[in-house]
């Protein structure tokens, strides 16, 4: 009975990061521009990655393949911010500028929320 | 021996020169005065759960809404430049910002000089909740905290 819950709880986290990565690959797709795209790669490594680790948790119950899924997830967790920063701090040092559903470049607001277009 | 799954003590050699070694090594780095709160900041670690906890639900509440986003047909986005203000003194507690930014889907930290925090937003609605700064003043409380318990600590 237990195992049966165990299992399909596992797969429901499993099929839900499923669908999250599949959102993830759609978004990358759709949005437009390269900062936008960023997004849809936020939603892979987050809920994707989270939930796809959690159901593979599951599986693994309480042993040494659990405890390397947390390692991987916490990695994961820390370094995908960094290396999402690199790359934009790098396209705007580039200067790439974000560009909206129009293709041309997107608007500013700054700290007293005044808007600027270019 | 986390990773190998060997638990046993039976490797007192080895055990032995790796624990040496350690402790050789945190002794050479206190005398050279090159051990500094930033390193790994363990005094947070009691503060950063709630603060887990709330950014977790962030996330997911985020990434639904991206997701909304990508999948509605007429693509519901607005991409938007936010400069915003980064209301943390020290830097731990903006670099800790800037990562959460871009932890939570829908928003992207492009450049952090000084006090000031370049955020790339999907849509004008995600960048104004985000100017709202409710995420800005939970740091600011996390990394305030952080600092009273080292000043106790010294």
């Amino acid at each position: 009975m237990i195992e049966m819950l165990l299992d399909g709880l596992s797969w429901a986290l499993l099929m839900g990061g499923c669908f999250f990565i599949l959102t993830g690959g759609v978004g990358l797709l759709r949005l437009p521009g390269v900062y936008a795209r960023m997004h849809a790669a936020g939603i892979l490594d987050t809920l994707g990655a989270g939930l796809f680790l959690g159901g593979l948790m599951v599986q693994g119950g309480l042993s040494m393949v659990t405890a390397k899924l947390v390692l991987i997830l916490v990695f994961i967790l820390f370094t995908s911010p960094t290396a999402t920063y690199a790359l934009a701090n790098a396209l705007y040092g580039a200067g790439v500028r974000p560009v909206g559903r129009d293709g041309r470049q997107c608007e500013t607001i700054d700290k007293r929320g005044k808007s600027s277009k270019p | 021996m986390l990773l190998s799954g060997e638990f046993s003590l039976d490797h007192g050699l080895v055990l032995g020169l790796g624990i040496a070694s350690v402790i050789l090594v945190v002794l050479i780095a206190v005398r050279m005065d090159v051990v500094d709160h930033e390193g790994h900041p363990i005094q947070l670690t009691y503060r950063f759960i709630g603060y887990w906890l709330w950014l977790l639900v962030e996330i997911v509440k985020s990434s639904l809404d991206v997701t909304r986003r990508i999948w509605s047909p007429s693509l519901p986005i607005s991409p938007t430049m936010y400069i915003l203000k980064a209301g943390q003194p020290g830097e731990l507690g903006q670099v800790i910002y800037a990562n959460s930014i871009t932890l939570t889907p829908g928003t992207v930290t492009v450049r952090l000089d000084g006090g000031d925090i370049l955020v790339h937003a999907i849509a004008r609605e995600v960048g104004d909740a985000l100017a709202a700064g409710e995420m800005d003043r939970r740091v600011a409380r996390l990394e305030a905290s952080g600092i009273k318990v080292v000043e106790r600590a010294k």
